[in-house]
């Protein structure tokens, strides 16, 4: 039997993505346990966060800096931009480290069955992004997915007159993959995109 | 419940973190609604995408419970996804079907006539083609749904011949004779919808504004319809260029 601040605090946990009451539990007890090294540094990481958390104007990442550090970073290349759905996007791709431009979050993709239009995402800033000027080339880096390709060519056809070069991402094998685990539509995909050995 | 079939996926809702909700439509039951554990996952997700046709295994207690359901693909249109016309195509449809149709009643000719028109969407290289079944299959939904058009004779004058309008109010078709004063008010009824046939870029377009007008007064009312009309825009701003 825990104390009602303990279950509380269980609570909220198990509310979190991939965690369950009893998982949630366990953190608590692992904070519990180890007050100073976890419980401690986890507090003041929250509250740092939390007091200081702000999505950017300019690209809709979010970040405890407005404009956030992808959009103020001077080593990036502002005339790439990459177009993703969410901010998880956003950090994968960035992860990666391998695109070196900037990037512009849609908060979301066409859905009509979830009820998800043109105005609910944030195209419009993406369009006044691209007509102000200095961007050469747009990706669209759209989950692969009907909604995804959906979103992609609504854009393609926004983008078309804008003068600015509209590439998207390959899709196809994956690194490490084998193709007799892979679904024919990856498949179809990739023999599409095939192209000259080097 | 059980059911052992192919089935069409019509929509994918998200539920908790890794599932789905899934609409399925198949030739035996209709419409059902299933929860499949793992619908979003990596190896699961490109079954579920709307077109997809899969082998389904459902399993409910009672017919009244929401089933849990195990699929596997057995046709994936995925490559519809280079296309935004078939991609619009597939969005439309799967999701008119969704939408629309009741669950647990079943429709064959619906189900049959929504695969041949993905199909055409996937291999006929002519949109023209594809475009003119897709007016025939909304005919065939309002109809099979309850609000079909008469097309076998002129509401006036009662003759089976030389029929070439539609009263937007009845649904019904008006000869050229009688017709002919009001043709400001009527549809032109394309020729391929009663007799079969090709069809001019003019023909389909008036044969989709025919459908979309009927279906959007009798089945598409409330607050999904604009989201939904969305992708038929597209449809037909497709059509236009």
């Amino acid at each position: 039997m825990s104390s009602p601040e303990i279950d509380a605090l269980t609570q909220a946990l198990s509310r979190l993505p991939g965690l369950g009451p009893r998982s949630a539990r366990r953190a608590v007890l692992h904070l519990l346990k180890r007050r100073e090294i976890a419980l401690k540094p986890l507090i003041s990481a929250l509250q740092a966060v939390e007091q200081n958390l702000a999505t950017c104007a300019i690209c809709g990442n979010v970040d405890t800096v407005n404009p956030c550090g992808v959009c103020t970073d001077p080593r990036r290349d502002a005339k790439l931009l990459c177009v993703v759905e969410e901010v998880a996007d956003l950090w994968a791709m960035d992860r990666a480290r391998l695109f070196p431009g900037r990037f512009h979050v849609l908060g979301g993709r066409l859905s009509a069955l979830e009820g998800v239009g043109p105005d609910d995402l944030s195209i419009a800033q993406l369009m006044a992004r691209v007509t102000a000027g200095g961007i050469d080339e747009v990706v669209l880096a759209m989950n692969a997915t009907m909604e995804g390709a959906t979103t992609m060519h609504y854009l393609a056809e926004r983008l078309a007159g804008s003068g600015v070069s509209v590439t998207q991402l390959a899709h196809g094998v994956p690194v490490g993959g084998e193709l007799d685990y892979l679904d024919e539509g990856t498949i179809a995909q990739a023999l599409r995109a095939r192209r000259p050995v080097a | 419940m059980h059911l052992d079939a192919e089935a069409l996926v019509c929509a994918a809702i998200a539920h908790g973190e890794n599932g789905a909700v899934v609409r399925f439509l198949t030739a035996e039951a209709g419409l059902v609604a299933a929860y499949v554990p793992g619908g979003r996952s990596q190896r699961l997700r490109p079954a579920l995408a709307p077109g997809t046709r899969v082998r389904l295994r459902l399993d409910g207690r009672t017919e009244t419970q929401l089933a849990r359901a195990g699929v596997e693909i057995v046709r994936s249109r995925a490559a519809l996804a280079f296309d935004p016309l078939a991609l619009a195509l597939v969005e439309w449809l799967a999701g008119l079907a969704a939408t629309l149709l009741p669950e647990g009643h079943p429709y064959p000719r619906v189900h049959a006539t929504l695969e041949s028109v993905l199909d055409l969407a996937e291999l006929q290289d002519d949109p023209l083609v594809t475009l003119a079944a897709l007016a025939r299959f909304e005919l065939l939904l309002l109809a099979e749904l309850g609000f079909g058009l008469d097309l076998s004779a002129c509401a006036a004058t009662g003759q089976t011949e030389d029929l070439a309008f539609v009263s937007p109010k009845t649904g019904r078709a008006v000869s050229a004779g009688a017709g002919a004063p009001y043709a400001d008010r009527l549809f032109r009824l394309p020729a391929f919808i009663t007799n079969g046939g090709a069809a001019s870029v003019e023909d389909v377009a008036e044969a989709l504004h025919i459908a979309r007008h009927f279906i959007e007064r009798d089945l598409l009312t409330g607050r999904r319809a604009a989201n939904l009309t969305a992708a038929r825009d597209r449809i037909e701003a497709r059509l236009k260029r």
